[in-house]
């Protein structure tokens, strides 16, 4: 794995994918997120980083509307997907949901077998009309998780008897089978070892040919080694927003650079 | 000294033994608290129970034995024809006990001296007259034996309970003694007080066993009595309930377990999709205001008894389904019939179910929720996928006891179904459970050597294993399907 060609990556070219423009985000009468415009590009790997409770995975829960599930979240402000104002009346946000999937902190995968929790999108769906294509897409997407070697000769198993890194794997798989276009992940390897880490960190890679991946982290390099562009938050902020390689060795603000080399957090 | 009182002088020398304790520890080590093994507090507490708890075993241990030693004392005063025939025995061992109290109440009221008690004659004195002027009433005149026995068995009882008081307080205060001499700084009280606390708790769990022992001996006792006098294929086979006190009854049970699962299965119809589907909308689609006003509306049904339900079952659900159901169908006109039973009972446990189930699916983590709205899914589909697959055991049990309370109801059933037993699938038929025909065997006058009383028992036991089978099956289809979430 070479960390800087990744991040050299030259996106100046990739189209835009969703453009947030405006976003504030209240809980109850708190603001999470002040006036935050951000362009997510297509295949391309974003990296949100920031000090805990900067408004990071707030703003990510925002891009599909997971925050409608919080009783006490407001959202403000325009969030765009293709153009498409995804707080538009028209727009189902379940539907939204299906387009940008989510891969969670911890890993949670449902307590059914290996088999059903990644055939969970594509059935709730109607992907499939068949159940041999319904074995093809849960075996490509468990492949492209790396879990199919593992998990292949116990499909049946429980999805919550594998090992943390494979769970996150799973639940990764689970996203992939809903064959989204956007995929958003909030601290996706917090819980996971080194290896499992590496393991993911070279999944999202590849994920990035097919579709943008959004990942919020706590690891600086793990921002640098997986994303191309990435965005500081700080206290609610969207400090920065580039290419990653430019904000982590030539930061344009000093908030950033602090945060960087470890002296705010 | 009543026994009161005793407990109450404990009481007393275990608080004086919490203060000397204490008290004790603190002045071994002059006030310095850090030298000590426990809190000073542990000391006091140890001195406490050491005072306290082997005074009250051995008092609890004596009144349970006393009577004992007291009958066969007495029982040497008694003829032998008496003695040898355990029905007559256990009659004029209650005559004694009676006549002895009786001596104790007109001892108290000034009617007799000590000593008198202790001297009169039967052929001397009418007892019965001299003790129906204080008050105690006796069913027949005193024979000399009873009387002898009677005197024998207060003395006893005196110089028994004398001898205990005596010997509790010893105990009591020997507890206190050894309890100040082993306050040391090094004495480990904590554990001491530790160990207590298990004790106690295994005692509380081992009295819950104990009972259910008991009651399902006593229930196996009766029955196999019963089963000495009736055929027990008949009892299970049967297709006619008709006990008559006369003789000649037919005890089948059919009848009555047909009424039971019949009246139980319609309730379940009724209370388990309401009562789930109220779950689910208060869990997971009402908003916090609705659900803090519909919750405790829906448990008021709760607390409501359950004859109240009967009145309504009686006055306006079963006249309703008569006239509007069972009359136009052509299907009988009663209004008790196991529909109205079944329905008002369903109402009944709506809350159970609901309120059960609310609690088991909030216990769902949030993250299931998460994980199925993020790959977007509807709340309907992940509340019929994810939450309810999750949440199935605990569902699961709720269901079984409402179940379980739904074979057990008892009032609903005779009010709104009437005591007929019968076999028939005309749900708009009176019938009736088995556990009406219980109460309905063992109230009146009854006999309880007649198998028509002695049945009662025999529906109990039938009854207790099939609520057992019934959890049974239900742990084992929990195990089968549950999907076990972290």
């Amino acid at each position: 794995m070479n960390d800087m060609t990744k991040s050299d990556l030259d996106v100046s070219t990739a189209k835009i994918k969703m453009r947030a423009e405006g976003v504030q985000v209240y809980y109850g009468t708190t603001q999470a997120l002040k006036d935050v415009n951000v362009n997510i590009l297509d295949k391309v790997v974003t990296a949100f980083i920031g000090p805990s409770g900067c408004g990071k995975s707030t703003f990510l829960r925002c891009l599909n509307r997971m925050n409608d599930t919080v009783a006490s979240a407001r959202v403000e402000g325009k969030i765009t997907l293709d153009g498409q104002d995804i707080h538009d009346p028209k727009v189902d946000a379940v539907q939204l949901r299906a387009v940008v999937g989510m891969v969670f902190q911890k890993p949670n995968p449902f307590p059914k077998s290996i088999y059903d929790n990644v055939a969970y999108g594509p059935r709730i769906h109607g992907r499939t009309s068949s159940k041999a294509e319904l074995d093809e897409i849960v075996e490509t997407s468990l492949r492209k998780a790396a879990l199919w070697n593992e998990a292949k000769d116990r499909l049946s198993a429980p999805g919550t008897g594998l090992s943390g890194g494979q769970q996150q794997r799973l639940c990764i798989a689970r996203a992939i089978a809903t064959n989204p276009q956007v995929l958003l992940m909030d601290e996706p390897c917090s819980a996971l070892d080194p290896i499992a880490t590496a393991q993911v960190e070279e999944l999202i890679d590849e994920l990035r040919s097919q579709f943008s991946v959004v990942i919020v982290t706590h690891s600086m390099q793990q921002a640098a080694r997986v994303s191309q562009k990435t965005a500081f938050f700080h206290l609610g902020n969207l400090v920065e927003y580039g290419d990653t390689s430019q904000v982590f060795t030539n930061p344009s603000d000093p908030r950033t650079e602090s945060y960087i080399s470890g002296r705010i957090g | 000294m009543t026994v009161l009182l005793l407990v109450a002088i404990i009481v007393a020398i275990a608080v004086a033994a919490y203060v000397m304790g204490r008290q004790r520890a603190l002045s071994m080590v002059s006030g310095n608290v850090r030298k000590l093994h426990s809190l000073p507090n542990y000391y006091g507490w140890h001195a406490a129970l050491m005072a306290s708890m082997p005074a009250l075993i051995l008092l609890v241990g004596w009144l349970v034995v006393q009577p004992f030693v007291l009958e066969n004392r007495t029982l040497a005063f008694l003829p032998e024809s008496v003695t040898s025939d355990p029905v007559a025995r256990k009659l004029t061992m209650a005559d004694v006990r009676r006549v002895a109290s009786g001596l104790d109440v007109a001892v108290r009221a000034g009617a007799l001296s000590e000593e008198q008690a202790s001297m009169i004659r039967a052929e001397l004195t009418d007892i019965r007259a001299r003790l129906a002027d204080v008050g105690v009433a006796l069913g027949s005149a005193v024979s000399s034996e009873t009387l002898r026995a009677a005197q024998v068995y207060r003395a006893a009882a005196l110089s028994g309970s004398t001898l205990r008081n005596i010997l509790t307080l010893v105990v009591a205060v020997g507890g206190l003694g050894y309890a100040i001499w082993a306050t040391k700084p090094a004495f480990r009280a904590r554990n001491r007080v530790e160990a207590f606390v298990k004790a106690l708790l295994i005692a509380s769990a081992s009295i819950a066993v104990l009972t259910t022992v008991g009651i399902v001996w006593s229930m196996v006792a009766e029955s196999l009595n019963f089963f000495r006098q009736y055929p027990a294929a008949d009892f299970f086979f049967g297709l006619t309930w008709n006990p008559q006190f006369r003789g000649g009854s037919e005890l089948g049970f059919l009848p009555l377990l047909w009424g039971t699962l019949y009246i139980s299965f319609v309730s379940m119809i009724v209370a388990v999709p309401l009562g789930l589907f109220t779950a689910i909308y208060l869990a997971e689609y009402a908003s916090p205001t609705v659900r803090a006003w519909v919750k405790p509306l829906i448990e008021v049904i709760a607390g409501i008894p359950t004859v109240v339900f009967g009145l309504f079952a009686l006055v306006t659900v079963g006249p309703l389904l008569r006239d509007y159901f069972a009359q136009p169908l052509g299907l009988g006109n009663s209004g008790s019939s196991v529909m109205t039973a079944g329905l008002v009972i369903g109402i009944l446990n709506i809350p159970f179910i609901s309120s059960l189930a609310d609690d088991i699916i909030n216990a769902v983590p949030q993250s299931m929720r998460d994980g199925s709205y993020g790959l977007g899914a509807t709340k309907s589909e992940t509340v019929k996928q994810v939450i309810l697959p999750a949440a199935l055991p605990g569902i699961m049990g709720a269901v079984i006891l409402a179940a379980s309370r739904a074979i057990g109801e008892t009032m609903i059933v005779t009010m709104g179904a009437g005591a007929a037993a019968k076999l028939s699938l005309n749900p708009f038929e009176a019938m009736t459970t088995m556990t009406v025909k219980i109460v309905g065997q063992l109230t009146g006058d009854t006999d309880f050597a007649a198998p028509e009383t002695l049945v009662a028992f025999a529906l109990g036991i039938t009854l207790f294993v099939i609520t057992l089978g019934l959890n049974i099956l239900a742990l084992f289809i929990v195990r089968k399907y549950r999907e076990q979430y972290e």
